[in-house]
């Protein structure tokens, strides 16, 4: 789970991070409101990607009209295809000096790793690119965290020593978000040094494991349903299905991630357009099939579906009895392939069969003749 | 002849009472896996699927002499049941399981270091399967069948494709491996193949990659210093969108890589076939 720029911040404080004097803003009045108290501020808006300052989501107001006008430009804006639910009202910062701070897992490491560079700002990836050596690193152990040591190794390391004392402890209440909340990755960036010497959160990015969302229920319950994303990717989650909307007209269901891009690209190869990825996983039912496939359905734009399962821990005759349900229950009107194989697959076959949907052959073949029905029906 | 697994390794499964293990060891034990036991505590000194259940791994371990493991318990359970395994002195330890949190696998791979015998497979992987002689895992026997290709996959489903078009087209596999679709996982394509390049009755190779990560090209790296395996690879995910980014560390880590052509260019510089579909994996390889 991404959470928003003010959710990190929320949650930064209270590890005991200093965090800019801030408040939400849903409303332009409330945007209003939040300049009278604070001052002047930025207003920002609230979207789990970044770029959003060159979307023209982050705006200066100095004052309450000013924020007003802003937070009304901002609110609804859609930014790489989220759109804005509120603002971010913050007061601006006397900066000093900026610095990078994140936490990440290293893929190749299998581990986590802490990075710390003087270079902080929005040039820390050309920054890696071009001078790697200045961005200084830790590998902590995962069972007991970071030592005093190694942190003010990694702090002299990144020629920060005269902050080794602020850092190292910012560091450690930072890193509570990996045992703690099962961060993936914690960024503050920048980490501003203030002119009066203090280091404050400027910015903070925090992801927390998808896997580990059961141990934390209660973030999930106050931040999870602040974002309207895409309508169907909203409904999907609710019903615990892995979907992407992609913005084409073939509806796509596989099981595993793997085989379900594999899918993606055999249509898209076939001169199809998928309009999303859906995967149902090991062990699909009968229930999950029929989810899947009425979260397809409510996409107005869906020509057809193509459906690849191979069997394994999936078993082919349950999927064949939740297709016909689903396709029964929700009086599917559009194309339908469905390509069956695997553990019990001949028993789906002749389930479905019965019931009057032939499966496809092979995988390649199930995307041409989606495409082929398709554009069929577009002409039409 | 295969990698890792064979008809005489004696296999125990853990949680091997669940409706997975259950359904997953009767699977094994028709293909003539040497399933010796299984565990599933409290329920010790009963008896399942015709073997001894055992409340712990080690007791499972000293009373029938075990070297390898499946995993068939939920994910709040399977890092302890990984480590358990790996304490006992198990040498292959393949877990099916999907949806470990990453900081638990973070702490399971620290702890793995300390016990250099366990060979982890996986998670959130198939398994693997000697085909005609033993299998530890979910793969179906039904697409396989013995021969000299060996393969091995980052994901369960497209491994399953690609079987049954080998042996559809005649050419059997010594040993298949799914290593698991996880960021933080055991075994990776660079341990695999060096196993395969070892063992003589591989003659074959597919690998069978997808975006995100450099294992691929880490498996590229050792194919180019020269390899007596006839190659091909294959990469999905070569038209999925990008993420939606959010924050620099990955970006800093990775640079460029992950990518499906940062991974197909580096399987061609190793002078490997790089297939665009999974059908055309099986032409390239004859």
């Amino acid at each position: 789970m991404k959470l928003l720029e003010y959710q990190a911040k929320e949650v930064l404080s209270s590890l005991g991070i200093a965090i800019p004097p801030g408040r939400v803003a849903r409303t332009p009045e409330e945007a209003a409101g939040a300049c009278a108290e604070l001052g002047p501020v930025a207003v920002k808006a609230q979207v789990p990607v970044g770029g959003r300052g060159k979307a023209g989501g982050i705006k200066l107001a100095r004052s309450p009209e000013e924020a007003r006008a802003a937070a009304a430009q901002i609110i609804g804006m859609d930014i790489k295809g989220f759109k804005v639910p509120l603002v971010y009202c913050e007061s601006a910062l006397e900066i000093e000096r900026e610095i990078y701070l994140g936490f990440t897992v290293d893929r190749d490491a299998r581990a986590n790793i802490l990075m710390l560079s003087a270079k902080g700002g929005m040039e820390i990836e050309q920054v890696a690119e071009e001078s790697p050596e200045s961005i200084a690193r830790l590998y902590p152990n995962p069972w007991r965290g970071p030592l005093d040591f190694e942190l003010a190794q990694l702090v002299y390391d990144a020629e920060l020593g005269e902050l080794a004392r602020p850092l190292t402890q910012l560091i450690k209440k930072l890193y509570r978000a990996i045992p703690d909340l099962d961060a993936v990755t914690a960024e503050i960036n920048p980490l501003v040094v203030t002119k009066k010497g203090d280091v404050i959160a400027g910015d903070a990015k925090l992801e927390i494991d998808e896997n580990a969302m059961w141990r934390h229920k209660d973030l999930d319950v106050k931040y999870g349903s602040v974002l309207e994303g895409d309508p169907y990717e909203v409904e999907a989650k609710k019903r615990g299905l892995t979907y992407v909307s992609l913005g084409g007209d073939i509806g796509i269901i596989g099981n595993g991630a793997g085989l379900c891009m594999g899918t993606l690209d055999l249509v898209q190869r076939a001169g199809g357009r998928p309009a999303n990825f859906c995967d149902i996983g090991g062990g699909a039912k009968a229930e999950v099939v029929e989810n899947a496939l009425a979260v397809i359905l409510m996409n107005p734009d869906v020509k057809g579906v193509v459906m690849n399962v191979f069997g394994g821990i999936t078993r082919g005759d349950e999927v064949a009895k939740g297709l016909v349900a689903a396709r029964n229950n929700l009086k599917m009107k559009v194309p339908l392939v469905v390509r069956l194989s695997g553990t019990r697959a001949d028993e789906g076959r002749e389930i479905l069969k019965q019931n009057g949907i032939e499966p496809g052959v092979s995988a390649w073949e199930a995307a041409q003749k989606i495409v082929q029905l398709t554009s069929t029906a577009g002409r039409a | 002849m295969s990698i890792l697994l064979d008809a005489s390794t004696k296999v125990i499964v853990q949680g091997i009472t669940g409706r997975e293990g259950t359904f997953h060891a009767e699977q094994m034990q028709a293909l003539g896996t040497k399933v010796v036991g299984g565990t599933s505590p409290g329920k010790g000194a009963t008896t399942h699927l015709a073997v001894p259940v055992f409340n712990t791994v080690a007791d499972a371990v000293k009373a029938t002499g075990a070297t390898a493991s499946g995993i068939f318990v939920p994910p709040p359970f399977a890092a302890d049941a990984i480590m358990e395994a790996a304490a006992a002195g198990i040498t292959l330890i393949v877990c099916i399981t999907e949806g470990i949190p990453i900081q638990d696998m973070i702490k399971v791979k620290d702890y793995l270091r300390g016990h250099p015998q366990a060979r982890l497979i996986g998670p959130n992987c198939p398994g693997l399967i000697t085909p005609g002689a033993a299998k530890i895992g979910i793969i179906p026997q039904s697409i396989t069948r013995p021969g000299h290709v060996g393969l091995v996959s980052r994901s369960g489903t497209l491994t399953y494709e690609v079987a049954t078009a080998l042996s559809a087209a005649g050419l059997g596999q010594s040993t298949i491996v799914g290593i698991g679709g996880d960021p933080v996982l055991g075994l990776t394509f660079r341990d695999v193949v060096d196993l395969f390049e070892k063992d003589p009755a591989t003659t074959h190779l597919v690998v069978i990659g997808e975006i995100g990560g450099s294992d691929e090209e880490h498996a590229a790296e050792v194919l180019a210093r020269g390899t007596r395996l006839k190659t091909v690879a294959f990469i999905s995910g070569r038209t999925a969108p990008e993420g939606k980014r959010m924050g620099h560390a990955g970006a800093i880590i990775s640079g460029n890589r992950g990518t499906a052509k940062s991974k197909e260019e580096a399987f061609r510089k190793a002078g490997v076939a790089v297939a665009e579909t999974t059908d055309q994996i099986v032409d390239l390889l004859k």
